[in-house]
């Protein structure tokens, strides 16, 4: 019992040193693919169409958003939505779409 | 399951056995979920039985690897299709051309080999995109310019040699015509190296393009004849400064000397920068425009507009009101790259030129950066691509915005013929294509289209045909499609690249002397891959088991 306390307690902290290089693997992943398109500012097509979708309700950037959920982000990167298309493995594993939709949804 | 035509469900398990032991497991995809990622986006055939669909997908890392994954291809007769980014949404995605094949996905083939400062060049794999290029010469302060088309995530090579333009210097906007050896794999298996790569130890491949004997590079760009696994680049060292000037032309008249003018000046080098072609009066916009009119929409104007727009009035009929209300009707914009004193003398010199031609031309310098560009300043570039920077800005096109807040479209296709250099090809095409749009639901959005002067000595045409996921719409479209290929065709207009869907068509238009150069090209693809494995009918080109035998 106590060792396996220990085991868990040792498992919690390691969950949790990892969480920040998960959040920042989910960054350059989005800095890397996203950014262009969901990036701040007018001319990226993305956050304005977000805008307008939205109305100002939500933020439109997507690195502002509060209500995000991880599965959201999956499906968006793998079905694609409208014009965005979908992105294969070769371009976003499983491993760095898990990060970027923790990233993402990190406000929630 | 989809198998590619004639294998047995076992023979296929056998061959993706084998490729997973080539590749690693992880890499070879064959469940419904992955195979997904690799339909083309924006096909017009989307969900209909003509979707080209891949069979497999198999991603190897290295120039071994794909020669090892060709081999067991032809020992299987598997046609297997090679896409280096497979973002070239629009033409075909990362979709094969041949439903049943193996998409070769050479994303993971990333790196970027050499970048020679000195001699301005690079040498780069399949998967190394815009961004990837830009950012490794950011990071390590190396002083060369990129050229980018539109789309910055494309692949430098991919687009190359599916002969894509950008918009920096002229001699760079062409990417095929800028690159510098290659090396290929062949359909055997066995891997060539082109230009001077083919001497062993060679010390000059991305120095001198042709080598000796035929210059055979042009035969691995649209093509199917071998897959492109390296290529070099010749790049511009960046220069000291840019400068955009605006010439502005006061008549509807005036398009052809400003056509001619401005052709002789890019023919005699005065200024290479692409040329920016707009109507202020229509409110066409050019490049540097067009995102803030997809944005805002166009400007407003005054009633005496509005109902010349109402009246789809001719557009010389803008005239009177674009003269009493000082609005050029015609502009261009000249970029120019160089050291500050040699470019302000190129465009004062352009100025004499216009001036001389029409006295009444105005001027205005619209740009003037030094390099390097700040942080600030790459926010604040018209048009980034015109300073080598890659952006996503033209996924605009399509999107919700201020201007368009409907539902957003579902992908797009271009129609894109070539025409000859000179003002009466402009009004040509638009008194031709304007009636033949508007009759099959399409249109130019504006009173006239104006071209885009991607390449010295022609203009290129860029028609949008949006593409949606229900097939009765697309239907329409793909009628509208040929219909437009065919009109085209009949003016001596031919397409320079299309969209998988159209490439027999447009292949066929390029029919003289009873398709001799199609049935070339089929004698070359049952020479070099006599199994007909390496992406069937890519750009119209079947192998022997393959060809319907229709003209």
């Amino acid at each position: 019992m106590r060792v396996a306390l220990i085991l868990l307690l040792l498992g919690s902290v390691a969950a949790s040193a990892a969480e920040p290089d998960r959040l920042g693997r989910g960054k350059a992943v989005f800095d890397y693919w996203c950014q262009a398109c969901h990036g701040r500012g007018a001319d990226k097509p993305g956050t304005v169409a977000l805008q307008v979708k939205y109305k100002g309700q939500l933020p439109a950037p997507l690195e502002e958003r509060h209500d995000l959920g991880p599965d959201l982000v999956k499906s968006a990167v793998r079905r694609g939505i409208s014009i965005m298309p979908f992105f294969r493995k070769t371009e976003i594993s499983d491993a760095d779409l898990d990060a970027l939709a923790a990233y993402l949804a990190r406000k929630r | 399951m989809l198998l590619p035509p004639g294998l047995t469900s076992d023979e296929f398990a056998t061959a993706i056995a084998a490729f997973k032991r080539v590749v690693g497991a992880e890499w070879v995809f064959t469940s419904e979920e992955d195979l997904y990622l690799y339909r083309d986006a924006y096909s017009p055939y989307w969900g209909e039985p003509e979707e080209r669909l891949a069979s497999a997908a198999v991603a190897p890392q290295s120039t071994e690897e794909v020669q090892a994954v060709v081999r067991i291809a032809n020992e299987h007769q598997i046609p297997v299709h090679a896409i280096s980014t497979g973002k070239n949404l629009g033409y075909g995605g990362s979709a094969p051309t041949y439903s049943g094949s193996v998409v070769l996905d050479l994303r993971r083939m990333n790196r970027i080999l050499e970048v020679n400062e000195k001699q301005a060049y690079c040498v780069v794999e399949p998967g190394v995109s815009y961004f990837d290029l830009y950012r490794h010469l950011q990071d390590n302060k190396i002083r060369l310019m990129i050229d980018v088309p539109d789309p910055g995530w494309g692949s430098v090579l991919g687009n190359a040699i599916d002969r894509g333009a950008g918009y920096t210097a002229a001699q760079f906007r062409n990417h095929f015509d800028a690159h510098c050896g290659m090396e290929v794999v062949l359909a055997d298996g066995e891997v060539m190296r082109t230009g001077m790569g083919a001497m062993p130890g060679a010390q000059t491949w991305q120095m001198y393009k042709s080598g000796f004997g035929p210059w055979i590079d042009g035969m691995f760009s649209q093509s199917n004849f071998g897959i492109v696994t390296k290529m070099g680049f010749w790049l511009m060292p960046e220069p000291e400064a840019y400068l955009k000037g605006l010439v502005h032309l006061p008549r509807f008249r005036d398009l052809s000397v400003l056509v001619d003018t401005l052709t002789h000046l890019e023919n005699s080098k005065v200024f290479s920068g692409f040329p920016d072609l707009l109507s202020p009066a229509l409110g066409t916009p050019g490049l540097a425009g067009l995102h803030k009119f997809l944005v805002d929409g166009p400007a407003p104007r005054p009633a005496e507009y509005q109902a010349l727009m109402a009246r789809s009035a001719k557009p010389e009929e803008y005239e009177p009101y674009a003269l009493k209300n000082s609005i050029p009707f015609w502009s261009v914009g000249l970029p120019f790259y160089g050291p500050e004193k040699v470019i302000r003398a190129q465009w004062e010199h352009v100025q004499d030129s216009f001036r001389a031609a029409v006295p009444q031309a105005r001027f205005e310098q619209r740009e003037f950066f030094r390099f390097p560009l700040s942080d600030t300043q790459k926010e604040q570039v018209e048009y980034p691509a015109q300073l080598g920077i890659p952006n996503l800005r033209t996924f605009q096109i399509g999107a919700r915005s201020p201007w368009n807040p409907a539902p957003p479209g579902e992908g797009h296709m271009w129609f894109s013929p070539i025409l000859p250099r000179s003002g009466d090809a402009i009004l040509k095409a638009n008194e031709v294509l304007g009636p033949v749009l508007h009759e099959v639901g399409a249109s130019f959005g504006y009173a006239m289209n104006v071209p885009v002067p991607c390449w010295e000595r022609s203009f290129v045409f860029i028609i949008f045909f949006p593409v949606s996921k229900d097939p009765a719409v697309n239907q329409k479209t793909r009628a509208a499609f040929r219909r437009i290929v065919q009109v085209c065709a009949e003016h001596g207009w031919g397409e320079y690249r299309t969209p998988v869907a159209f490439q027999d068509d447009v292949m066929r238009t390029y029919s003289f002397n009873n398709h001799v150069l199609r049935r070339f090209h089929e004698r070359v693809k049952d020479a070099v891959d006599p199994n007909g494995i390496l992406s069937p009918g890519r750009y119209g080109i079947w192998p022997k088991h393959l060809r319907t035998g229709e003209a």
